[in-house]
C-alpha cells in the first residue's frame, strides 16, 4: 500500500508537465466541458423557449437525445463510432481531431452537459415572473437589451441551485473518460490496481479525491448562492 | 446480421432487469434510509446521513469498480486462506447489489423529503383512531407520500436506467456488451458497423426512457387524484 502510494501519488494528483493526470485532469475536464457547455446553452435555452419553431424544434431534439441516452453511449458513438468511418479517417483535418480520445472526451461531455442545461436554463426563463418584463416592457426594454438586463439576470440566479447540481453530476461524469483511455483520476486508479492489485486501496483514493471535489464545488456554489440570491435568504 | 439483432434485444432485456431490480433494491434502501434519517435516535440519523452523504460525493463508476473489485478480491483472499476454489462473482448480481446500493442513498434523500412533505396532522389523527405504525405506514403516510415522491423517483430511475450502460465495464452481457460483440464480428465496407451498433443501442436506450416517462407521467396522475394541477 505504501509503494502505491509513494508511486503513485505524483500522477494521482497532476502527473507531469508534458503529462497531466488525475486530479488536474478530472478538474480540466470538468471545467472546459461545463464552461462551453453553459456557453452554448444560453443561447440554446433562449432559443428553446422563445425562438420560432424551425429553431425550437432542433433544439428540442437535441435535448431529447442527449438527456435519453446514456454519456457513456455518447462517449462510445463520438470517440470509437464517428473514428471507425472510413470517410472520416480519410479526410486530414476531421481525422486528426477525432483521434485524440481527449477531444472526443471533451466534445462528448459538452455536448451532453450542454443540453441539461439548456433544459434547466430553458425553465429558469420560462419562470420568470410576467410582472418583470411587462414592467421591463413599459420602461421601453426590448429585444436583447430586454434579455441582457432583466430575463437572464433573474433567470440565471433561479437557476443556480440546479445547475450547481448539474456540475457535480458532470464532475462524476468525468470519470467516464478513463474508459475512452484519458488520465483523469479513475484512469491512474485503474492503472495502480493493474500494478499493485490493490483495489480497495487505489479505488479508495480515487473516491477521497472525487469526493474531496465535490465538497469544494458545494462550497463554492453556496458561497455563490448567498452572494447572487441573498435577496431569497430567509433571515437577516 | 440477424444474429446480432437478437443479441442485441436479448441484451436489452439484461438491461431492463437489472435496471428493474436495482430500482426495487434501492426504493427498499431508500425507505430504509430514509426512516433512519429521520428516527429518532441520534446515532440511526448519524448513519443515514452518513450513507447518503459518502455515497453521493463519489461517481458511481468510482463505486462501482470500488466495490466490486475490493469484494471479489475479499472473496478471493477468504476462498485462499480456506483452500477452497475461487469463486467468481457473478456480474448481474453485482451490478444489481451495487447500483442498488448506489441509488438507495439517492433514494433516500428523494423519500425523506417526500415523508415530510405530508402534513404531521394525518399522521397524528391516523393515531388517534387507533391505527398501529405499520398501519399508518401503508394506509396513510405510503399513499400520500408517493405524490410527492414520483417526480423524484422518476428522475432516479431515468438515472438508474442510463447507469446500468456502466455496469458493460465490469463484464456483464447486456446491451452494450451486445452491440462490441456484434461489432467485433462483423465488417463493413467504410468502416460503419461501429457507428450503426452504437447508434442501435443509443435508440434503444432512447425508447426506454421515453416510454418510462409515459409510465410515470400516468402513475404521477393516479396519485395525484383530487389534487387538481394549477399548470399544463
Amino acid at each position: 500500500m505504501i509503494d502505491l502510494i509513494k508511486q503513485y501519488w505524483q500522477p494521482f494528483l497532476w502527473g507531469s508537465p508534458n503529462h497531466i493526470s488525475g486530479l488536474a485532469m478530472t478538474l480540466w475536464l470538468t471545467v472546459i466541458s461545463c464552461a462551453i457547455g453553459f456557453v452554448l446553452a444560453l443561447p440554446a435555452a433562449v432559443g428553446r423557449v422563445t425562438g420560432p419553431s424551425w429553431v425550437r424544434w432542433p433544439i428540442r431534439i437535441y435535448t431529447f437525445v442527449f438527456r435519453g441516452t446514456p454519456l457513456y453511449v455518447q462517449l462510445l458513438i463520438i470517440y470509437s463510432g464517428i473514428y471507425s468511418l472510413d470517410m472520416v479517417r480519410n479526410t486530414p483535418g476531421i481525422s486528426s481531431f477525432f483521434r485524440d480520445a481527449l477531444n472526443c472526451t471533451i466534445l462528448a461531455f459538452t455536448l451532453n452537459t450542454c443540453a441539461y442545461t439548456t433544459e434547466l436554463l430553458a425553465g429558469a426563463v420560462r419562470a420568470t415572473p410576467r410582472g418583470e418584463v411587462e414592467a421591463a416592457r413599459s420602461l421601453g426594454l426590448a429585444g436583447v437589451s430586454l434579455y441582457r438586463r432583466i430575463i437572464l439576470p433573474s433567470a440565471l440566479r433561479r437557476a443556480l441551485p440546479a445547475y450547481s447540481n448539474e456540475v457535480i453530476l458532470m464532475l462524476h461524469a468525468t470519470s467516464l473518460a478513463s474508459a475512452a483511455t484519458v488520465s483523469d483520476i479513475l484512469k491512474v486508479a485503474r492503472d495502480a490496481n493493474a500494478d499493485y492489485y490493490l483495489p480497495f486501496v487505489a479505488f479508495g483514493i480515487a473516491a477521497v479525491l472525487y469526493a474531496a471535489i465535490c465538497f469544494m464545488l458545494i462550497w463554492l456554489f453556496r458561497k455563490a448562492e448567498q452572494k447572487w440570491l441573498m435577496h431569497l435568504s430567509p433571515s437577516q | 446480421m440477424n444474429g446480432y439483432l437478437q443479441q442485441l434485444i436479448a441484451g436489452t432485456v439484461v438491461t431492463i432487469e437489472l435496471a428493474t431490480l436495482s430500482l426495487l433494491l434501492a426504493f427498499g434502501l431508500g425507505l430504509a434510509g430514509a426512516a433512519a434519517r429521520l428516527s429518532s435516535k441520534r446515532w440511526l440519523a448519524m448513519l443515514g446521513t452518513a450513507y447518503t452523504t459518502s455515497i453521493r460525493a463519489v461517481p458511481d463508476l468510482v463505486l462501482m469498480l470500488l466495490l466490486y473489485y475490493s469484494v471479489q478480491n475479499w472473496v478471493n483472499l477468504i476462498t485462499d486462506a480456506l483452500d477452497q476454489p475461487q469463486i467468481e462473482i457473478d456480474p448481474f448480481l453485482a451490478g444489481v447489489s451495487v447500483l442498488g446500493f448506489i441509488y438507495g442513498a439517492y433514494f433516500t434523500e428523494t423519500l425523506r423529503g417526500a415523508v415530510k412533505a405530508v402534513p404531521r396532522g394525518q399522521l397524528e389523527a391516523a393515531a388517534a383512531f387507533g391505527l398501529n405504525r405499520w398501519q399508518v405506514f401503508w394506509r396513510i403516510l405510503f399513499p400520500q407520500m408517493m405524490r410527492f415522491a414520483l417526480p423524484g423517483i422518476s428522475n432516479n430511475w431515468q438515472v438508474i436506467l442510463k447507469a446500468t450502460a456502466l455496469v458493460s465495464i465490469i463484464g456483464l452481457h447486456e446491451v452494450i456488451y451486445a452491440a462490441e460483440a456484434a461489432i467485433k464480428g462483423s465488417s463493413w465496407p467504410g468502416g460503419g458497423q461501429v457507428l450503426f451498433y452504437l447508434t442501435m443501442v443509443a435508440l434503444l436506450y432512447l425508447l426506454l426512457t421515453t416510454l418510462s416517462n409515459f409510465v410515470f407521467a400516468y402513475l404521477e396522475k393516479r396519485y395525484a387524484a383530487g389534487f387538481e394541477r394549477l399548470s399544463q
